[in-house]
């Protein structure tokens, strides 16, 4: 997994709320059986005005000009600004694969979906709960600045504005540890077999049914 | 101290370890796997020379994908040639690391959280994850049920655990009695209307009161499958002698001395008299009618009798512009009658709906009566194979095909439209399936979420009616 520390990009302005996962990336990406591919179809069918096969060529199609993701002032936004329950839906994870392999770093929104905000950090993106105030500033600031970037310091948990001022965000330290070291959940936990493995044994003299074979 | 609740309980059955940063490793009894979010998981594995930690914690089933017709060809009678490569990828996959899988043919397949709790493979008190958020449907057994990421489905297929976070704890109460013709997805709707879809967001969600104690295990399942669209990721319901009468005599259930065991500790899964619950909603039984789902959110939702809101009526932006987004996308007039919407399709299937009980309670709705002209198509997809059988040992299927309805094979079908089963641009959906995101039943198509016989209902009159009225 990528590491992530710092990060200062230009920032794209999403303002819905609620956007859902089938928006995010529309389920015919879906039946890939890889993890990557699925940058070019985020937002598919806002991005574009037809509707979008899985394995295609996506620059020969007629592109959506009023959706804000294709203003030439936001090309190349690697943080993605948002509303409230970003990533509502279901709970695949090519929302988080096709928001990362599009370019974005970080996500910041009032409030994110559960299952999307876990999946997030698994693939070395950062969601960012800010208060419905700050998002709304950095909303204005966005649409009113050409260019304008933000600055994510994970290690001091901020997010940093262009003019200075710096909004303080809560991350849990181990999710922290893990974004800032890139590192993976599985080996981690295999740290602690034993455990896991006396566990279980306890578990089947106790409760066998929860054992039975299937066939 | 103050009791415990029921995902208390649970939690603390299955916690391996707290680590020092507070975050918990949690056991999981089940993993139910499907062709959609497991290949990449198992290209995981095999990249990192991994084994499954415990192969007989997992069940695989194929239902995203397959077509609902044609199913004597088996694999090859997919068409669809990426959707073909998904199922032969899970089935390859099974065989290689020793999973047990019900294949496109055999007679036990069917939608993921259909088959779990039908063999027994869900069993009350477990923890059961599985790479789909519905999972939460689980719960309806008393277990700690919830969806998880591809990563995460390598991780348990790796660790047999869950790096977790404790969720709050809410209770949903549900007093009285419901009335005829009213079933659990008017419940959960009713619910979603009125803590909205963020409403339960960060909580694992107990539904109780004397509505749930007096529902069938299939209602529960229905209420529990759409925690999710109220952005709970778990929902549950306290086990009693209707979750136990569930399981008698299922493939996986135990018997004899274990059966008695098992029974005894299932009767502990309830929460405590004295527990205390973060948030409390109360609903009561009477207040609830049939309802309709108008937008492109779940709770954008009405009851049959009201009238599509009027946006510029809502006083919160952010929730006016969505309002108004959604009668766009949906091509409803603001203020017009729930009951003047014209359907152009039905669809009486899915995770949420397509269990036994929910085709009886659509065919009682159209038995003797005929598939409105000014609809297109109307279709009955069972949950699984078993569920199929028995629907047609009860003649249901008769009912269904004389009415006019196709009788299909079982799959997730137009819920999500990943196999053929599709809405076309501008299409109405009465459906009984769990979400009305814009283009989830296919693109441009609108879907009204509904109860099993409220679609029938619109299937024979070809609008939205008060399905009291006409029972
Ligand atoms: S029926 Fe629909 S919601 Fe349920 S598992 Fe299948 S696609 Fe998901």
């Amino acid at each position: 997994m990528e590491k992530f520390e710092k990060h200062t990009g230009i920032v794209a302005p999403l303002n819905r709320a609620n956007v859902d996962t089938d928006m995010i990336i529309p389920k015919q990406f879906l039946k890939s059986i890889k993890r990557t591919g699925f940058g070019q179809n985020l937002f598919d069918e806002w991005r574009y005005l037809d509707v979008g096969q899985p394995g295609q060529d996506c620059s020969q199609r007629p592109v959506n000009e009023e959706f804000v993701l294709n203003f030439p002032r936001y090309k190349g936004a690697s943080v993605l600004l948002a509303q409230q329950n970003f990533g509502c839906g279901s709970s695949r994870e090519h929302a988080p694969w096709a928001i990362s392999e599009y370019g974005f770093r970080a996500v910041i929104a009032p409030s994110f979906a559960d299952i999307f905000f876990n999946n997030s950090f698994k693939n070395g993106l950062l969601p960012i709960v800010l208060e419905q105030s700050v998002v709304d500033t950095l909303f204005a600031e966005v649409e009113a600045e050409e260019g304008y970037q933000l600055t994510v310091d994970l290690e001091a948990q901020q997010v940093i504005s262009p003019s200075g001022n710096a909004y303080a965000f809560e991350i849990d330290p181990f999710r922290k540890h893990c974004l800032l070291n890139g590192l993976d959940d599985i080996g981690l936990t295999l740290q602690d077999a034993d455990v896991i493995r006396d566990f279980e044994d306890k578990r089947r003299e106790t409760a066998p049914w929860l054992f039975t074979e299937l066939s | 101290m103050a009791g415990q609740t029921l995902y208390d309980k649970l939690w603390q059955d299955h916690l391996v370890k707290t680590r020092e940063d507070g975050t918990a490793l949690i056991y999981i009894d089940r993993q139910l796997l499907h062709e959609v979010t497991s290949p990449q998981a198992f290209e995981g594995l095999r990249l990192a020379n991994r084994q499954p930690w415990r192969l007989n914690a997992n069940l695989a089933t194929v239902d995203h994908n397959v077509p609902t017709t044609d199913r004597d060809k088996g694999v090859a009678g997919i068409e669809d040639q990426v959707s073909k490569i998904q199922v032969t990828t899970l089935d390859e996959n099974c065989d290689e690391f020793g999973i047990v899988e019900y294949k496109m043919q055999d007679v036990r397949q069917g939608i993921v959280h259909v088959i779990g709790p039908e063999q027994g493979a869900t069993l009350p008190g477990m923890t059961v994850v599985c790479g789909d958020s519905h999972t939460s449907t689980h719960g309806a057994f008393a277990c700690l049920a919830h969806g998880i990421g591809t990563s995460e489905v390598e991780h348990v297929l790796a660790t047999q655990c869950l790096i977790q976070k404790k969720m709050k704890n809410m209770l949903v109460r549900i007093d009285g009695k419901l009335g005829a013709g009213v079933s659990g997805k008017d419940v959960v709707l009713a619910i979603i209307g009125k803590i909205g879809t963020a409403g339960g967001t960060g909580y694992a969600i107990e539904f109780g009161g004397q509505v749930m104690r007096d529902m069938s295990m299939e209602g529960r399942m229905t209420v529990c499958n759409m925690a999710i669209e109220a952005g709970a990721r778990a929902g549950m319901v306290a086990v009693d002698d209707t979750t136990i009468e569930y399981f008698k005599g299922r493939p996986y259930s135990p018997t004899g001395e274990t059966w008695d065991k098992a029974v005894e500790s299932w009767k502990q899964l309830t929460s405590d008299d004295d527990a205390e619950f973060d948030t409390v909603v109360v609903l009561k039984g009477e207040d609830i009618k049939p309802q309709v789902s108008w937008g492109t959110s779940p709770e954008m939702v009405a009851a049959i009798d009201e009238n599509v809101p009027v946006p510029a009526e809502q006083t919160d932006a952010v929730k006016r512009e969505g309002y108004e987004r959604a009668l766009k996308y949906m091509d409803l007039q603001a203020g017009m009658p729930i009951t003047d919407i014209k359907v152009d399709k039905v669809f009486i299937g899915s995770c949420t709906n397509s269990r036994i009980e929910d085709l009886r309670m659509a065919a009682e709705v159209a038995k003797g009566r005929k598939v409105a002209d000014s609809v297109k198509q109307a279709m009955v997809v069972p949950g699984s194979g078993l569920v199929k059988q028995q629907a047609e040992a009860e003649g249901l299927d008769k009912i269904f095909v004389e009415a006019g309805f196709e009788w299909r094979d079982p799959g997730c079908s137009m819920c999500l439209a990943m196999n053929p089963d599709k809405l076309e641009p501008g299409e109405h959906c009465a459906s009984t399936s769990n979400r009305n995101f814009e283009g989830r039943q296919g693109f441009g198509g609108r879907t009204h979420l509904v109860s099993p016989a409220m679609a029938a209902a619109a299937a024979v009159e070809g609008h939205f009616v008060d399905v009291r009225d006409i029972l």
